[in-house]
């Protein structure tokens, strides 16, 4: 399987994302320079953690306008596999490919730490081989993960099962406490109507190895890997 | 044209000046007396503390590059490299804590990525006064922002650190901060304008007025004026630096540049006039030429301005249009400002105007050096007499209010608003002895640790530099590495008083004792003298650096007890010893010596047996004793970690209860392993001479200490736990 990983010029985790993928799940990986308009046949296209253009204005509202953006939409308006981590979701949602904005964390600090994560459905490319109800321990490292949508937006994205994580407490109760950034409705992870774009505060690729602590990533990638073998 | 008073705010003396024109054999014009004050300055030329550092032990077989470069480097094997180096920051971030810390974390980053190494962490020590003003909150919270922002944005995991807190801090805090890269052996990078004829090329920033006289001012105490000093503190890009960063490793990894060195305090006088000493070539540059932010900026102003973000290449020729197109792709300017020369002077142009001519062996060599008069203060550092000193009367009450002072309590505030997890190596993550990384692609690990308590080095300058040197490589054996170099930032008051120099004599010479002892070079490092406000100076602030290697994955060890049942051993002996303890600090509010003894022989036999124990598998925790001692020790064991397991302790020494729960004796380490493992540990504990008593056992809810059959402390961990958590943020608390 081919992923191809975007590097905008303050992308900061599209090493560790390489990384993983080529190292601990074998894949073929490879960067995609933000300023081409090549996406080089990917088969999934990932979108990384960092600080794609300083994020002095708002946290990847300039990233939207790199020219590989466009092939991007395309690619994910054709069904094709795209998942945006940290950075990458808060541009995603900047390019319209997924509903909602994000606020300052609710205590207006970055915030580096592990949390839980329960899966809400497992009817994703993203959590096919999780269990619904199963709680991940992922780390977060973000100042903007506050998310938030309107009401009629919040009822859609419900209605339609697009929450795909939530924070929660070790044993997968939603409280105010765990969901440390405040996000409406606890909402950590969601996709798209056609449900082929995820964005996630949460790092996967700082928990894929044991070394680091867990092994809780591999959900997301193994079940990207199983559609895209499989599924599709 | 230059008159006393102009001689005067550049920081010079008369008879600095008059040396000035005797090398010269001219009056020199204000750019020129500019770039002297700059060059000159404590800050950049090491002038009064030159004749003590030389007692460092700088070399060894795996030394590559020792001080005097913008970092040190130590091979580790497998082809690698390890660059680091620790700055202060601490006059520009009292003026303006978020930049100043900041631009502390810019500054440190490129003398690590100067040399061709991938930054893949940063540590940092700070001291502030105490939290109860307010000022201090503002000050902290500043500071651990400009951190963070920093940090975070250009991807560089900030994986621990120290923090500490003192009323000599407060109109002086502290800000030193530590950098570690990794480079490959064969492509390391220097700072040399090689090659007559090649280009310079200035990369990066534009050069604005901010920062002008910021090393000066670091070179000078603090009086009321503190308000208008905030022009001379720099503004950080962190995404400018990014793309620095990418754009020069990419350009080093294609060999398309000679020498490289970032322009930092001094900026580009700083640069050019050491990149051509260093060769033994001169430089030429059109002020013209760079690339500036503001209108009308006068040749003074250019040369002495320091702009974050900007670095200075000597190319090849022919490599100058590769490199620069490595630059564009980063959206980075790269200009030609002008060449390499055989003249051995530097000369700055405005055109056809020569502004500046001065010979570098001037600048550079000819500094004066000072050995500053040094004599112990009289009347000297207090002393505590223990007979004197009451007991509490309710230890529990004394062991709470230690757990939660905020130098002991725990810093998760301050760790969770850093990154500390990008590049995904931290695999020890910061609040353990050390903080651990692993090397991708290989099986070894780095540990990092930085350390230095100031009440000590206060109450006896010299065991304070042999204990922060020692307890720094405690710290690394207690995660299961072996040190390998050493880097340290030495921050005291006004070398000009004799007991300020006394005190940086002592110490330096305590950390040159024990750097020998543990065998470890010192790689380099950075003084930073006149930390006094309205004359009133720091305790000596001694902290060190000390990087270490682990040569196996699975032989990395943690602090906290791993599961109930298990056997506490603890290495070392306890002593009566409570001079400049947390203990007198926060329970009988004094500070007076004499600080713990220490025996560098009996130290390394502890620490090898540690290293040797953690190697063969027999130990499943190990954590150091320092400040607030065995309690404070056994209560992090259990803290630390998710599962917080409690302990049941009986101790037998007949000491004082308070020396023997709160008292800091070095040497110490406090151990957990199961049961079956006892025997096989006592005898290599035999073996190597150390002693070693076992103390109690893992398990329960509680902390459970007796004293000579006496129940002394039994309190719920959970209790604790809340009480050592939420101290620190509750001083910043938001509703």
């Amino acid at each position: 399987m081919r992923f191809g990983i975007v590097v905008f010029p303050g992308s900061n985790c599209d090493y560790d994302t390489l990384h993983v993928l080529k190292y601990v799940f074998k894949q073929e990986a490879f960067f995609l320079w933000h300023k081409d308009h090549d996406l080089k046949n990917a088969d999934c296209v990932i979108l990384p953690g960092g600080f794609s253009y300083g994020d002095y204005l708002r946290s990847g509202a300039i990233a939207r306008f790199s020219p590989l953006m466009q092939e991007v939409k395309e690619f994910s308006l054709s069904g094709g596999i795209v998942l945006g981590i940290c950075n990458g979701f808060q541009v995603l949602l900047e390019l319209g490919l997924l509903p909602g904005a994000m606020l300052r964390n609710k205590n207006l600090k970055f915030l580096c730490q592990n949390v839980h994560l329960r899966i809400e459905t497992t009817d994703t490319p993203f959590t096919n081989k999780g269990k619904p109800g199963q709680v991940l321990n992922i780390p977060i490292a973000h100042f903007d993960g506050n998310y938030y949508i309107d009401g009629p937006g919040l009822d859609k994205i419900k209605k339609n099962n697009q929450i795909l994580l939530r924070y929660s407490s070790a044993e997968g109760h939603l409280t105010k406490e765990d969901n440390v950034n405040g996000s409406l409705d606890c909402i950590a992870g969601l996709v798209n109507e056609n449900r082929n774009v995820l964005g996630m505060m949460p790092h996967p690729e700082r928990a894929s190895e044991t070394l680091l602590g867990s092994r809780d990533g591999h959900i997301i990638f193994d079940s990207i890997i199983y559609y895209i073998k499989n599924d599709r | 044209m230059i008159d006393d008073s102009i001689i005067k705010e550049h920081g010079l003396t008369q008879e600095e000046y008059k040396r000035i024109t005797a090398l010269i054999k001219r009056e020199p014009n204000l750019t020129e007396l500019g770039i002297f004050s700059l060059m000159w300055s404590e800050h950049c030329s090491y002038k009064s503390s030159k004749i003590h550092l030389k007692n460092y032990p700088t070399s060894g077989k795996n030394v590559i590059q020792g001080p005097g470069e913008n970092a040190g480097i130590i091979d580790i094997g497998n082809g690698l490299a390890v660059v680091f180096k620790i700055e202060s920051h601490n006059h520009p971030s009292f003026i303006e804590p978020y930049q100043g810390a900041a631009t502390g974390v810019g500054g440190i980053l490129r003398d690590i990525f100067t040399m061709g190494a991938r930054p893949i962490a940063t540590l940092n020590s700070l001291r502030f006064g105490p939290l109860s003003v307010p000022k201090n909150k503002t000050v902290m919270e500043g500071v651990v922002s400009g951190i963070a922002g920093y940090g975070n944005s250009i991807g560089v995991p900030t994986v621990g650190g120290e923090t500490y807190f003192d009323e000599c801090y407060s109109l002086n805090p502290l800000v030193n901060v530590f950098c570690l890269g990794i480079a490959k052996k064969d492509k390391i990078f220097y700072s040399r304008a090689e090659g007559i004829g090649n280009p310079v090329l200035y990369v990066g920033s534009k050069t604005g007025r901010d920062g002008i006289h910021g090393a000066t001012m670091a070179s000078a105490e603090f009086g009321e004026d503190l308000e208008q000093k905030r022009p001379n503190v720099q503004v950080g890009d962190p995404f400018k630096e990014k793309l620095l960063l990418e754009a020069c490793l990419e350009v080093m990894e294609k060999n398309l540049a000679l020498g490289i060195q970032d322009m930092g305090a001094a900026g580009l006088t700083c640069s050019t006039t050491e990149m051509a000493a260093n060769s033994g070539t001169g430089i030429e540059i059109d002020i013209n030429l760079i690339p500036q932010r503001e209108q009308g900026m006068t040749p003074y102003e250019i040369m002495l301005s320091e702009s974050q973000e900007r670095m200075l290449i000597v190319a090849q020729k022919e490599k100058v249009k590769q490199a620069q197109s490595v630059f564009a792709k980063w959206d980075l300017d790269a200009v030609i400002i002008g060449h390499v020369t055989d003249t051995q002077n530097l000369k700055v142009k405005s055109g056809d105007k020569t502004v500046v001519d001065l010979p570098l062996r001037a600048i550079i060599n000819q500094c004066p050096v000072y050995n500053r008069e040094a004599k112990p203060p009289a009347p000297p550092a207090p002393v505590i007499d223990l007979n004197d000193i009451s007991f509490p009367e309710n230890y529990e009450q004394a062991f709470l209010q230690i757990i939660k002072s905020p130098g002991l309590a725990d810093k998760q505030w301050i760790f969770r608003q850093y990154d500390h997890m990008v590049q995904t190596n931290t695999t020890v993550l910061p609040g353990a002895d050390a903080s651990v990384l692993r090397i991708k692609n290989t099986n070894k690990a780095l540990a990092v640790t930085l350390d230095g308590n100031s009440l000590y080095t206060y109450v006896n300058p010299r065991s304070g530099g042999i204990i922060a040197v020692s307890e720094a490589c405690r710290n690394l054996a207690c995660v299961g590495a072996k040190p390998v170099g050493v880097t340290n930032c030495l921050n005291f008051g006004n070398p000009e008083k004799s007991e300020i120099m006394w005190q940086f004599k002592e110490a330096v010479h305590g950390i040159a004792q024990a750097c020998k002892a543990f065998q470890i070079p010192v790689t380099g490092g950075n003084v930073s003298f006149y930390n006094e406000t309205e004359g009133i100076p720091i305790y000596p602030t001694a902290v060190l650096g000390v990087v270490g290697v682990i040569d196996a994955l699975d032989k990395i060890m943690t602090p906290e007890f791993k599961a109930p049942g298990d056997t506490i051993l603890l290495l070392g002996e306890n002593k009566e010893e409570l001079g400049a303890s947390e203990y007198m600090n926060q329970i009988h509010s004094k500070k007076g010596g004499p600080p713990p003894e220490i025996d560098l022989r009996k130290e390394k036999r502890v620490q090898s047996l540690c290293l040797k124990a953690i190697s063969k598998n027999m130990i499943k925790s190990a954590h150091d004793l320092s400040e607030g001692g065995l309690a404070q020790c056994l209560a992090e064991c259990c803290l630390l970690g998710k599962k917080r397991i409690g302990c049941r302790i009986n101790l037998e020494d007949k000491i004082r209860t308070d020396a023997l729960l709160f008292g800091e004796t070095q040497s110490r380490i406090l151990i957990s392993l199961e049961e079956d493992q006892e025997d096989a540990f006592k005898s290599l504990a035999g073996k190597r001479k150390v002693p070693y008593s076992i103390i109690g056992k893992t398990g329960g809810e509680n902390i459970l200490i007796k004293h000579l059959g006496e129940k002394i402390i039994n309190i719920p961990v959970q209790k604790v736990y809340s009480l050592w958590k939420y101290s620190l943020p509750g001083f910043f608390k938001i509703e």
